[in-house]
């Protein structure tokens, strides 16, 4: 894309979030309003994959809850965004692991990264 | 002065006070120069004349020439008219410091040609509704075009396939989100006309 198109962008963009990829396993606060009222909700998975590039970067989380498959998408340079904690990296091969959707039980699980 | 010349960089997307993500296009705007003014006693009419664009001087013709430097400019490429502008000379220099943020102004541009399509396309035809049901090679066609012997002719004006696009098109009430005054740059909510690189106007 045009450098002088991204530029316009540049002071939008979040610099104070962690780096992480497919397969690490993260919560994500994220700011929900409710009428005037404003709370932080959190949601912890695995992310699956993560797309597109400059301010309309977005990844997917994926979890198990009580027993069924919840994704969720969010936008990576959103203000509703509070933090990102990385709770755990991932060992995978692959940058968009949608063959865990796949895999029931311990087929999916992600083995850890150890440096 | 009620416009601008610019040309169309791309799209992109801005978060607006709301969190939300809205969609956006960025215009390189001006600077323009003042060229020519007229007049209703010298011309007929009142408009302003202005030029946006360097060109190199081996394209710049001496009669180009000759106008430009009346005005103390060298070669442009896009020379528009405004009619019924006024507060302004000739040499005067016309950049985004016009528009503000929270404005709202309409884009002139030539739109994507398209090339020869069907009137599904290029009128927004429904087509025929079934694939099934008897039927073969007729989903997209336009169905009947006219009566039998009487009249015994097609009508003038009956939308048909044709070509598409590439035309000179309008769009109406874009908000202004933001102007940079240091790299002479509009960014306007939504789509305008027109490829990335076109020349577009900008009117209040």
């Amino acid at each position: 894309m045009n450098s002088i198109v991204n530029s316009v962008t540049s002071e939008q963009l979040r610099t104070d979030l962690p780096d992480f990829k497919a397969g690490d396993r993260i919560t994500v606060h994220y700011k929900i309003k409710e009428g005037n009222k404003e709370r932080i909700q959190q949601f912890q998975g695995d992310v699956i994959q993560r797309r597109n590039a400059g301010i309309n970067e977005m990844f997917t989380v994926r979890k198990i809850s009580n027993g069924v498959g919840v994704e969720r998408i969010f936008p990576l340079h959103s203000p509703f965004i509070d933090k990102i904690e990385v709770n755990r990296k991932g060992k995978v091969r692959r940058a968009r692991i949608f063959y865990l959707r796949n895999q029931i039980g311990k087929a999916a699980r992600i083995k850890e990264l150890r440096s | 002065m009620n416009g601008i010349i610019g040309k169309k960089l791309g799209m992109t997307s801005l978060y607006n006070a709301d969190g939300k993500r809205v969609a956006c296009t960025v215009i390189e705007a001006g600077p323009c120069v003042v060229t020519q003014v007229k007049s209703e006693s010298k011309d007929g009419y009142k408009a302003v004349q202005i030029a946006f664009g360097d060109k190199k001087e081996k394209h710049t013709n001496s009669a180009e020439k000759g106008h430009f430097a009346k005005a103390n400019t060298t070669g442009k490429r896009e020379v528009i008219e405004f009619r019924d502008a006024d507060n302004a000379n000739i040499g005067d220099v016309i950049d985004v410091t016009m528009f503000e943020a929270g404005e709202f102004v309409d884009v002139v541009g030539t739109s994507k040609g398209k090339g020869f399509q069907g009137v599904v396309k290029r009128h927004g035809f429904a087509g025929v509704g079934e694939s099934t049901h008897g039927q073969h090679n007729r989903l997209r066609a336009p169905g009947s075009i006219g009566a039998c012997s009487f009249p015994a002719r097609v009508f003038k004006g009956i939308r048909m396939a044709g070509r598409t696009g590439g035309t000179r098109v309008k769009t109406q009430n874009l908000e202004i989100l933001k102007v940079d005054t240091e790299k002479n740059l509009l960014v306007i909510k939504g789509a305008i006309p027109g490829h990335n690189g076109a020349t577009v106007i900008i009117e209040r």
